[in-house]
């Protein structure tokens, strides 16, 4: 492609190479681009081996800043020991409930929880446009430029750097954390059990006895929780320390709602492996930047390389199987199998539904 | 809020409303046919953008609409050649493989409009199409019948849809292919056949929603479609899967918006307020969603790919 | 399906590594190579250095300035984030001058410039410089030539409703489209001048939206600022509105509508900031381009006849460089 764009392909991906991994500051930048890729990938990982599909991160991540934010505008004082991760807590639970209001519809109304999270993406930047130009922004903006952002947030709630001397700051460890512990909640817990079961079959799971419509709403907002934590640690570890906005979503989140989902697939839908592929994805995006000063081909490139790998990937014979069998695909084979079966064995790795029709 | 209420103010709303609702529209009755055979296009924004640069383009180097109409059609063909073969022949994962249609669209579009146009120059697209008698009919006229031609034929295509789906044998093999594709082979339909051409017909027809976009506007930009791919999708559900509901969803949304654009065009609405009634078409659909609770209507097979053998 | 993952990760691994060598063994070419003896510039834009408007303004006006050996620019990021890493990055390469050109950037380009006091910052469209000693601001008193732009479309327009399409009321934005409604309204009594501030620096279509709303109100004459006009503009032509521009000439973006542009000088007090820094003096003012000192400049479109309001357009512009007249905000 960067040939057809008339680039030296060699020069452009060196650059993008040297961009993101060149020095030590640079894999800093890369490991701080990759955060909210990660997050939002553990929350996918978590919804769609719920067979649920969360398309709602933009939002989730807004709706996660917007709490944290408020709550270190109102707990400023606080020490820093106890601030940071009050606001970080914040954004879990701006962006849970953010979560839990489309897996709510889905379960007790019936709505699909595509055109809920999509709906809910665009509440969500009006509500920030609307809080930032208004009830939150900073008082000194309101006199002077009336630029839409919130007061320099407290000192107290910066996240701390890590030692090195880079911009690395706790949110990229915290990010990492997430992904352990959705591991074991998805393959350790009983809770993690249920959502992979209702993902396998929700028809199977309900006559096993499984709160399905619970589950779901859990699907949703622990996911919507991961992608309200990232937006939490975009605004505390930013370079400017407040919440600013431009009126667009992407302005703030730099589609890492959607690149997330990428993200995930690539690492098959596993939280451990979302780690590499965050770090991967999170270089090319950061890379691109270098690549565009250097050759002159623009970043969206790389969008668009994304796009490509999701379907390369997504094709692949073995990752679709994989993919698949959290899926749907088990749905109504699942109805006929649960009337042989009793409940537990219902639940069984589907490879040995696949042939019954 | 007097001067909302005037006759005049209402008329152009309704109007603006119509107008506003065409690219949803089109979009969604594409996505329909899609989903009444199984299949899910989560990447018509991404096929929108492409039609619209692809529109936008030819328009800008031949100074032609109708080629440029033409050109986003093509565009969105191909694409929808491109996705047959990776969710009907691949049988990949439809939700995510239309995700990253949606990425790659969004990305090219951007790239190719920077690499080949850089400074938006703003192009003609088609002038408003005044139907003889009909459009001097007052306030009615102005409102239904002084509108671009391409909103005439995205209107006129929701009988025409209706009638493939609910009256042509290919409607019913459509149909049955979306409810029970094993059936449906077992009877002798080629369920491969059927979804790669609702395939076509659903990213011909998001490629036209582009291309109709960027004509209206006059311009192209990176994201120019800013979701609207998306909420297209969304009021195929709304709409029950047929195209009276999704003409109606799309009016809906229209409507609202137009309402929201005419109150800040006023000045009745200003500042962070003005934030609050753009959330509104969002909101509205979401409960309008809630109210009418439709769990009924979804294709069975919406989303599984075919194995035959299995 | 653990073994599938494994092979799968070590792949990539493989595949990175293979790059990486290849990266390193074709030599590193360190950008921003050294330039110890010429003066460098970044700039960081949040739209497309060729827009047309905003981000052509600062573009333009750097390009015209003398004793400058070279100029960087990342344009289109209009993520904060992005934009203040790249700040970063410029500041930690030594550049002589590194603008944040967008007033979002404020609050980054605060903490930043607080950890290079080497370096000299501008910040702009802005008149606020932090207090820190190597921060300039630039701004442009657009309220000036908004109301010139304001008397002439009123004294054009047949309809007497005129529309304006504004992004978010902040900064420039805001001085010109007050300037224009104030000029506007003093020209002509009973005058309709209908804002909608679209609330975005970006959204093209939404602006293309807003520009459709004032026409079906009965607008003859628009007028907008910012980087997304461009959808505006098209409407205009559209509908044979006539156009007043600002920022850029816009005349490229409808040679037969757009009347008159408010161009944005920069380099005349960009010149200054840069000599005064080859001093020593790293800043720490804040500078304001006008119709007095030369930094607006009203270029009119000669493919389209002004008639009369040219004439009046003209003495607005006398009045208000000698200060007989105010924008009235």
């Amino acid at each position: 492609m960067l040939l057809a764009l008339g680039a030296n392909p060699l020069e452009g991906y060196q650059a993008l190479l040297e961009g993101a991994f060149g020095d030590v500051d640079a894999l800093a930048d890369t490991a701080l681009k990759s955060m909210p890729l990660l997050l939002v990938g553990i929350g996918i990982c978590i919804a769609f081996r719920a067979s649920v599909i969360n398309i709602g991160g933009e939002g989730q991540m807004i709706a996660g800043a917007i709490v944290s934010t408020l709550v270190a505008l109102n707990c400023g004082e606080l020490p820093r020991l106890v601030l940071v991760p009050l606001v970080l807590a914040g954004g879990l639970a701006g962006g849970a409930i953010w979560g839990a209001i489309p897996g709510a519809l889905k379960a007790y109304s019936g709505v699909n929880e595509i055109l809920s999270t999509i709906m809910l993406n665009i509440v969500a930047v009006q509500l920030m446009n609307f809080l930032l130009r208004d009830l939150i922004m900073d008082p000194y903006e309101k006199e002077h430029g009336r630029l839409p952002q919130t007061q320099r947030l407290s000192e107290n709630s910066d996240l701390p750097l890590l030692p090195g001397g880079t911009r690395l700051h706790i949110g990229v460890l915290v990010a990492v954390g997430m992904a352990v512990l959705a591991y074991v909640l998805l393959w350790r817990t009983s809770l993690g059990y249920r959502l992979r079961a209702v993902g396998h079959s929700n028809a199977a799971s309900r006559y096993a006895g499984m709160p399905v419509k619970r589950t779901i709403v859990a699907a949703l907002t622990l996911s919507g929780a991961m992608c309200g934590l990232a937006g939490a640690i975009l605004v505390f570890g930013s370079e400017s320390h407040r919440f600013v906005t431009d009126g667009s979503s992407v302005g703030f989140t730099g589609s890492a709602g959607f690149n997330g989902i990428v993200t995930a697939l690539f690492g098959g839908l596993h939280p451990l492996w979302t780690i590499p592929s965050s770090f991967f994805f999170g270089g090319l995006q950061f890379g691109a930047n270098a690549m565009q000063r250097a050759v002159q081909v623009p970043a969206a490139l790389v969008v668009a390389l994304n796009g490509l790998v999701v379907i390369f990937v997504v094709s692949s014979d073995r990752l679709r199987r994989a993919v698949s069998e959290s899926w749907g695909q088990g749905r109504a084979i699942g109805r006929e199998r649960v009337a042989g079966r009793s409940g537990g064995t219902a639940l069984a790795e589907p490879q040995e539904m696949d042939c019954d029709l | 809020m007097s001067e909302f209420f005037t006759v005049a103010s209402l008329v152009f709303v309704v109007g603006s409303g119509i107008r506003l609702a065409t690219p949803f529209l089109l979009a969604g009755l594409g996505e329909t046919i899609g989903q009444r055979s199984g299949v899910l296009n989560l990447g018509v924004d991404g096929v929108m953008l492409l039609g619209a640069f692809g529109a936008y383009w030819t328009i800008l180097e031949t100074r032609n609409p109708v080629a440029g109409i033409l050109v986003g059609i093509a565009v969105g063909l191909v694409m929808g050649l491109v996705y047959g073969v990776i969710t009907v022949s691949l049988r990949a994962e439809q939700g995510i493989s239309g995700i990253g249609i949606f990425l790659f669209g969004l990305g090219i579009s951007d790239l190719l409009f920077q690499k080949k146009v850089g400074t938006p120059i703003p192009i003609r697209g088609f002038g408003d199409l005044h139907i003889p008698l009909l459009a001097d009919i007052p306030k009615v006229g102005e409102m239904f019948f002084q509108h671009s031609v391409l909103v005439y034929i995205a209107f006129l295509l929701v009988p025409v849809v209706a009638f493939l789906l609910n009256r042509t044998t290919f409607g019913l093999n459509v149909r049955a292919v979306g409810e029970n594709p094993a059936a449906a082979d077992s009877l002798g339909v080629s369920v491969v056949r059927v979804r790669y051409t609702t395939v076509l017909l659903a990213n011909g027809l998001a490629g036209l929603a582009g291309a109709v976009l960027a004509a209206e506007l006059g311009i192209f930009q990176q994201n120019l479609t800013n979701g609207q791919g998306f909420i297209a999708i969304a009021l195929v559900y709304f709409g029950a899967w047929r195209p009276m509901g999704v003409m109606a969803g799309a009016l809906l949304f229209g409507m609202v918006s137009a309402t929201v654009l005419q109150w800040k065009t006023l000045g009745l609405v200003s500042g962070a307020a003005s934030s609050l009634t753009a959330m509104a078409p969002a909101v509205l659909t979401i409960l309008a969603l809630v109210v009418i609770s439709r769990t009924v209507g979804q294709p069975a097979a919406l989303t599984r790919p075919f194995d035959r053998g299995h | 399906m653990q073994a599938r993952k494994y092979r799968k990760v070590v792949g990539l691994g493989a595949m990175l590594a293979v790059l990486g060598l290849l990266a390193g063994a074709c030599g590193s070419d360190a950008e921003g190579a050294s330039g110890d003896d010429g003066f460098r510039i970044a700039i960081v834009a949040p739209s497309a250095s060729n827009d047309l408007a905003f981000s052509q303004s600062i573009v333009d006006g750097v390009n015209a300035l003398t004793g400058v050996s070279a100029v960087d620019i990342t344009d289109g990021t209009f993520i904060v984030d992005d934009a203040a890493a790249a700040i970063r990055a410029y500041a930690e390469e030594g550049y002589d001058l590194v603008i944040g050109h967008g007033s979002q950037y404020g609050g980054s380009l605060q903490e930043i410039a607080a950890d290079f006091p080497d370096v000299a910052f501008a910040w702009g469209t802005s008149a606020d410089t932090f207090g820190l000693p190597n921060v300039s601001a630039y701004t442009a008193a657009s309220d000036q030539g908004g109301y010139v732009m304001g008397t002439m479309a009123a004294s054009m327009t047949s309809t007497g409703i005129i529309g304006v399409i504004g992004p978010i009321a902040v900064g420039d934005a805001k001085l010109y489209v007050d300037g224009f409604v104030n000029g506007a309204t003093a020209t002509v009594s009973g005058i309709t001048v209908n804002v909608n501030y679209i609330e975005s620096f970006s959204d093209v279509a939404l602006a293309a939206e807003a520009a459709q709303g004032h026409v079906a109100n009965g607008a003859d004459i628009l007028t907008g600022t910012a980087q997304m006009v461009v959808g505006a503009t098209g409407v205009a032509a559209e509908h044979g509105a006539k156009w007043f521009g600002t920022q850029s000439n816009q005349t490229a973006l409808g040679a037969d509508i757009v009347v008159a542009s408010q161009v944005y000088k920069w380099e005349v007090v960009l010149q200054d900031l840069v000599d005064g820094i080859k001093k020593g003096d790293l800043g720490g003012e804040s500078h304001t381009i006008t119709l007095e000192n030369g930094g607006l400049l009203i270029e009119f479109n000669d493919g389209v006849d002004a008639g009369h309001a040219k004439t009046i357009g003209e003495a607005a512009i006398k009045r208000i460089s000698a200060g007989l007249l105010g924008t009235g905000s």
